[in-house]
């Protein structure tokens, strides 16, 4: 269970922006989750309305993008989401595919109101 | 209502603090692996079984992360080497900050080896760089060969899996075969070792793997030690 570690360095980068504009609420924050980061969304979500609560964060909500994994074969170039585990390539059977996403934990961004121009 | 686009890994802190630590590794020429297992899996053991074949003039030091008690560091202290024990007093892993403190207690140009051993536990230790040059998977027979499957991240991310205990084989329903191919479809090509940390078997293969780590390791040191 670190996803309240995780919560917590969401927070902190998100204190860091809201900091830098004055007058801003935060409305939503919105996270891309690869399901080989070893995140488990909701968990993540609970952590976060958990830390969140009673400060001024406290109606923001968490938008959690789930992306799945994709590879590229190393013969081929076909790019593909992998299935079952499934690692070979569906195009030419080849074995030697390389991962090219699904392990991503990022924060694609803010919603903000409140914005002084 | 404005969208502001970010794009930064949540991480990024410790990935900061990580990429410093694995350029002060490269600098130093030291090899620095990141073992990570289940409680009970035999990280501590199989690091008992390395140390305990290394001369005395071997420049290794050991950190070893658990959430209570400093038993790991008294069971590798016997050895003589350098040991120190990181209680992170509940948090489940370890992370890139934690070993950079620790580090500050030691003179990296003394080392050629530092040995971490994370916080048993399947699932956290995968988020978390160290600024390691390899993550390590320990995996006991006794576990079950679907592991790979249900913990995909740290299977991916580790670039070995040392498969511990194979002398419980008979004892276990443990499919060998069936484990091997789970590792492989998470992470293709993974490399993978059988060893018993107990009653010996395969041993030979985990120190011929890290004596051609250390080996690649001292090629590619700088000429001027720093």
């Amino acid at each position: 269970m670190h996803e309240l570690s995780i919560a917590n360095s969401v927070l902190e980068a998100v204190q860091a922006e809201i900091q830098r504009r004055p007058g801003a609420r935060l409305l939503k924050v919105g996270l891309r989750v690869g399901e080989l980061a070893g995140v488990d969304p909701e968990a993540l979500s609970f952590s976060f309305q958990a830390i969140t609560h009673g400060t001024e964060f406290e109606r923001a909500t968490l938008e959690i993008e789930a992306r799945p994994r994709r590879q590229r074969c190393n013969e081929c170039g076909k790019e593909f989401t992998v299935q079952d585990y499934n690692t070979a390539c569906p195009d030419c059977g080849a074995s030697s595919t390389v991962c090219i996403s699904g392990d991503e934990l990022e924060l694609a961004y803010l919603e903000l109101e409140g914005l002084e121009e | 209502m404005e969208r502001l686009s970010l794009e930064k890994k949540v991480l990024s802190e410790n990935d900061r603090i990580a990429g410093e630590l694995r350029e002060r590794f490269r600098r130093h020429g030291i090899l620095c692996l990141n073992l990570i297992s289940s409680p009970g899996a035999g990280k501590t053991s199989l690091l008992e079984r390395t140390l305990e074949q290394f001369p005395h003039e071997q420049r290794v030091a050991l950190l070893t992360g658990d959430i209570q008690t400093d038993n790991d560091a008294r069971r590798l202290a016997r050895f003589g080497f350098p040991v120190q024990q990181i209680t992170t007093g509940g948090t489940c892993h370890l992370d890139a900050r934690m070993v950079e403190r620790a580090l500050a207690q030691w003179r990296l140009e003394e080392l050629d080896l530092l040995l971490i051993e994370n916080v048993g536990n399947l699932v956290c230790p995968a988020s978390y760089d160290l600024g390691e040059a390899a993550k390590i998977v320990v995996l006991s027979v006794a576990e079950g060969e679907d592991k790979p499957l249900k913990y995909p991240s740290i299977f991916f991310k580790s670039e070995l899996l040392v498969l511990n205990k194979i002398d419980l084989l008979p004892y276990v329903p443990f499919d060998l075969e069936k484990a091997r191919e789970n590792a492989r479809l998470v992470h293709p090509g993974m490399e993978i070792l059988e060893v018993s940390c107990t009653a010996g078997g395969g041993l030979e293969s985990w120190q011929r793997w890290l004596g051609q780590r250390l080996a690649a390791m001292r090629a590619a040191r700088p000429a001027v030690r720093l």
